[in-house]
């Protein structure tokens, strides 16, 4: 096709036809307070290609890139070695289109895959069931809530004060405009919160994290059975899917409910997204789940194949009374989960968690041995929190300007929290090094 | 001898004194064909008329089954989550969906009996 810009005399055309005299009379809806006056002070008019490339790569320069730098950020998003192979399965014909496979006489290898994802997930989290991905950890998290008090009929969700600040805005986000209670507790540095009394008979769910936002690995079994005598379901959120190659799967601890954040396996930072929910559940709530499910089937030669399945929760069917307004998925994503878990295989995986404990124990190890430095965790996995004595978010400054990223401070997500000011999250994967970790301790040397 | 009535929807009540026991008529099961899955109501929820109370799902289509009055739930047929073929063999017998308590029996007067109903089918071709 070609393209064929408009003339003035067609412009002019046009217009008279709708009856109006200039293209910006188009936007006299707009308020004027809200329309830009003139130029963007700065803003160049207009580069050649060459000319953007390099303004680009300058402000490229300006990062401090994970890849080149010692790199022990987490709270949320976790940098780990994507294998190769990886994209190039990801990008097969089998593959094409990742979108909803309405049609599964065309959509087979989509629809295969995300059959043997949902096996994954619920292997990984000891689950009966799950869903064919959500958009990520957080929001699978609201629509885990969302289905808690669907199940229940109740509507107020207790919210531990280990989950992740960015979550848990989430769900308050969602409870605002659907109208449930969410209850927050407070920031739980220390991984003592018990949240067993808290539970009472209007409560529809309580929802926790493990390990929490500040690394603290805790059996939510007692909690399970506290939540089930009161009728209210647990919920657990793991934020690092690669601690459940060494961790008590939720399911084991009578979870109800289980969402994960998958980045980790398949796929980068990427800034932030997209990335990629895992969704769970145990079989007596999977008419309340959201999202896309597929089945296996056989066709009328009996030969196996893969079709969506119980789509009447769904939107394209049940419009407004569908469980959810999510009816895709995450499916390029989902797909390098996929295809990254089964390289890495059973074992495989075991030996990446391995890994990642024992890089974090090392580099909790060295940190410890700084005066002023406090390891906060009696337990953790590949992330744990510090406190330094002195606010963190000067520190981290200080060490990006020696080109190290030295973890998450956690005023960087509790801005208004003054009794978290000091605490520094540290993260290890099997991409630290130990070069990196000897880098790290040196930095916090000078800064401390 | 019990009060038989029928909705538009398709809903089967049987009164007995200030007990109505809900379901949905053969014509109604015919157009769903093999049911697949029934969501009904828990006993002790109130209702109101018109209010969408249960969910039926069959291999077609996906209904919702509304409260033709008002009052409250005493009793799910909890049978049908195992077994929500019921619906089709004896729509009008062992395939009743729940019973309640009618707050206000003259709520029915606007409904169907047997050969208005009939007609009404009839009608549809």
């Amino acid at each position: 096709m070609r393209y064929l810009p408009l003339t003035d005399a067609d412009r002019r055309d046009m217009l008279g036809v709708i009856g109006v005299k200039s293209v910006d009379e188009l936007f006299r809806d707009v308020p004027q307070s809200a329309r830009l006056g003139g130029k963007i002070a700065g803003l160049p008019d207009h580069l050649g290609e060459l000319e953007v490339e390099r303004a680009f790569q300058a402000y490229a320069a300006k990062n401090v890139s994970s890849s080149v730098a010692p790199f022990f950020i987490g709270a949320g998003a976790y940098r780990h070695h994507v294998p190769a192979t990886v994209d190039y399965m990801i990008q097969r014909g089998e593959f094409l289109t990742s979108y909803t496979p309405y049609q599964p006489e065309i959509t087979q290898g989509t629809l295969q895959y995300l059959f043997e994802f949902q096996t994954q997930v619920t292997l990984l989290t000891g689950m009966e069931v799950a869903n064919a991905s959500m958009y990520d950890g957080s929001t699978g998290t609201s629509e885990a809530v969302l289905m808690a008090n669907r199940v229940t009929r109740r509507s107020k969700a207790l919210l531990s004060g280990g989950l992740n600040p960015q979550y848990r805005r989430i769900v308050e986000t969602t409870a605002h405009w659907q109208g449930f209670k969410a209850v927050s507790g407070k920031p739980d540095a220390e991984g003592l919160e018990d949240l067993i009394a808290a539970v009472d008979k209007e409560t529809s769910c309580v929802v926790v994290q493990n390990p929490s936002f500040f690394g603290h690995v805790r059996d939510f079994g007692k909690l399970a059975e506290a939540c089930h005598a009161a009728g209210a379901l647990l919920i657990v959120v793991v934020t690092e899917v690669v601690s459940l190659g060494l961790l008590k799967p939720p399911g084991e601890m009578g979870a109800d409910i289980v969402v994960c954040e998958g980045q980790s396996i398949g796929n980068g930072l990427g800034f932030g997204g997209p990335y990629v929910g895992l969704f769970a559940t145990r079989d007596k709530y999977m008419r309340q789940m959201p999202g896309r499910l597929v089945g296996e089937t056989v066709d009328a030669d009996g030969k196996r194949g893969f079709v969506l399945t119980l789509s009447t929760r769904e939107q394209h069917i049940r419009r407004e009374k569908a469980t959810s307004n999510i009816c895709t998925n995450a499916g390029l994503c989902a797909l390098a989960f996929t295809v990254h878990l089964t390289l890495l295989g059973e074992a495989g995986f075991r030996r990446l968690a391995e890994i990642n404990h024992t890089k974090a124990a090392q580099l909790a190890d060295k940190v410890s041995a700084l005066p002023g430095v406090k390891v906060l965790n009696d337990s953790f996995f590949n992330e744990f929190t510090i406190s330094l004595g002195k606010p963190a978010a000067p520190v981290v400054e200080a060490l990006a300007a020696r080109r190290i990223l030295g973890g998450v401070p956690a005023s960087r997500l509790l801005p208004d929290d003054k009794s978290v000011e000091n605490l520094l999250l540290l993260a290890a994967t099997e991409t630290a090094t130990d070069e990196g970790m000897a880098a790290l301790v040196a930095g916090l040397k000078e800064v401390l | 001898m019990a009060d038989m009535k029928y909705t538009q929807e398709h809903e089967w009540i049987r009164i007995e004194g200030d007990t109505g026991t809900i379901g949905i008529s053969a014509y109604a099961q015919e157009q769903l064909g093999d049911v697949v899955f029934v969501d009904v109501p828990q006993a002790g929820r109130k209702v109101a008329k018109g209010d969408s109370v249960a969910v039926v799902e069959s291999v077609k289509a996906a209904s919702d089954i509304y409260a033709p009055a008002s009052g409250e739930v005493i009793e799910a047929n909890a049978a049908l989550a195992d077994t929500p073929g019921d619906i089709n063999v004896e729509p009008m017998g062992k395939g009743w969906f729940f019973k309640m308590k009618l707050a206000d029996k003259s709520e029915l007067d606007g409904l169907m009996d047997q050969a208005a109903y009939d007609a009404f089918v009839k009608s549809l071709g």
